[in-house]
């Protein structure tokens, strides 16, 4: 059976979806992307959507669930590369994906991650440096 | 005994002067947009045309082939017509001065005989009458053809997305929104973050007359659609009237970004992105520096 490959990255974890996902699929991801938080304690899941054309609301609400059953395990969940007919077709459909991070692409996805984990764990030496690098 | 298409042929001479003096006749017409010869012209060719197909004994069906010639020549004259400016009143009397011009011709040929030319005068009646919706239904067909194209044209110029720094862009929406236009803005704005990576959009409402529940439903999709694409929205323009419409009607627009003016939405989106407008001390002159 097919299934979506999830990379561990650091802290993170990274989904590619690069098919159109089927009901099945996504709820096998729904699944193991669960079972791979647990097990690996990430603090982040970046899924990339930017080679998905098609969603319904079915895709909608996993995109959904998975956000907020990673926020119970404490890792924030950012969806990143949306295309312009998918995002048209959620709003349309009602589904603003609240709770769910958004980003451009993966590089500011990363980014996005990184500020949020830097902002869970506290004013810390990581922000610092941020700071003295825009500085420069 | 001769039927009614045999006695306007021989007298088509006779029509022709007459209706051409019916139109002249009319006062509104219009000789700066056609000059007599070109009115002529036509009449003489619709007229041909018209003797043609009633000469083979249709006298109510202008649906048939024999009418075919008669239908487009008229629809030809009414769809010019109606892109020189013509006003309907000139258009619909090139077709019923010709029918008074035809019953003046009978009445003359048909002395005496009051039962005949009572039935040629009811079915030329009717035939005009056709021909008349005819060539009303093509005039404001080219009239709303004009509307449309003209309908197109607005909505493509008055939806340009800038790119007012890098990673921030602006949309200024000018005129009414509605459901078709909120479609093309959104398209084009979540294109153009795609195409130029930009994480901030400012959706600019000054151009926009009057919002009411829909536009702001509208207004709320594509700042929605904007956030799930992962860039942010800040709505301004936001004129004091404007305010208090959105207020009284009860939409709620807390979880959106609004400014009153394009200048502090940018001031708004240099601050999301860490960037610092400054005065430099040099020369005096406002310069951006990161």
């Amino acid at each position: 059976m097919e299934r979506i490959p999830i990379l561990k990255m650091g802290p993170f974890l990274l989904v590619t979806i690069q098919i159109d996902l089927y009901d099945r699929l996504a709820l096998t991801l729904e699944n193991d992307l669960i079972n791979m938080v647990s097990q690996t304690g990430a603090r982040g899941v970046l899924i990339d959507i930017s080679a998905v054309s098609i969603v319904d609301s079915f895709m909608g609400r996993i995109l959904g669930n998975i956000a907020s059953m990673s926020r119970i395990m404490d890792a924030e969940t950012v969806v990143v590369g949306m295309q312009p007919a998918v995002a048209i077709t959620l709003v349309e459909l009602g589904l603003t994906l609240q709770g769910v991070h958004t980003a451009l692409n993966v590089e500011k996805g990363m980014e996005l991650l990184n500020t949020k984990l830097g902002d869970n764990l506290g004013p810390d030496d990581e922000e610092e440096e941020d700071q003295d690098d825009r500085n420069d | 005994m001769n039927t009614t298409a045999q006695v306007l042929e021989k007298n088509k001479e006779r029509i022709l002067e007459q209706w051409m003096q019916n139109q002249m006749a009319d006062a509104s017409l219009r000789e700066d947009l056609m000059t007599n010869d070109e009115l002529q012209r036509q009449s003489k060719e619709m007229l041909d045309g018209l003797l043609r197909a009633i000469s083979k004994g249709n006298y109510d069906n202008i649906y048939e082939t024999e009418f075919e010639q008669v239908t487009d020549t008229l629809r030809d004259i009414s769809i010019t017509r109606a892109r020189q400016g013509f006003s309907p009143r000139e258009t619909g009397t090139f077709v019923l001065s010709l029918k008074q011009a035809l019953i003046e011709v009978l009445v003359e040929q048909r002395q005496g005989d009051t039962s005949t030319l009572y039935q040629e005068i009811m079915q030329l009646n009717t035939l005009l009458d056709n021909l008349s919706i005819v060539t009303f239904e093509t005039f404001i067909k080219g009239r709303e053809e004009v509307i449309l194209r003209q309908t197109d044209e607005i909505s493509e110029i008055s939806t340009p997305v800038i790119r007012v720094w890098d990673g921030i862009l602006a949309l200024p929406i000018i005129g009414t929104l509605d459901s078709a236009r909120t479609q093309i803005v959104m398209e084009n704005l979540l294109q153009e973050i795609v195409n130029t990576g930009s994480t901030i959009a400012i959706l600019d409402i000054s151009g926009v007359p009057a919002v009411d529940s829909l536009v702001a439903q509208h207004l709320i999709k594509t700042v929605s659609a904007t956030r799930l694409m992962g860039a942010e929205c800040i709505i301004s323009g936001i004129r004091a009237e404007i305010a208090q419409t959105i207020v009284h009607l009860g939409i709620d627009l807390s979880n959106i970004k609004t400014k009153a003016t394009l200048a502090s939405a940018l001031q708004l989106a240099f601050n999301m992105t860490d960037l610092e407008v400054r005065r430099s001390d040099r020369n005096k002159s406002n310069k951006l520096l990161r």
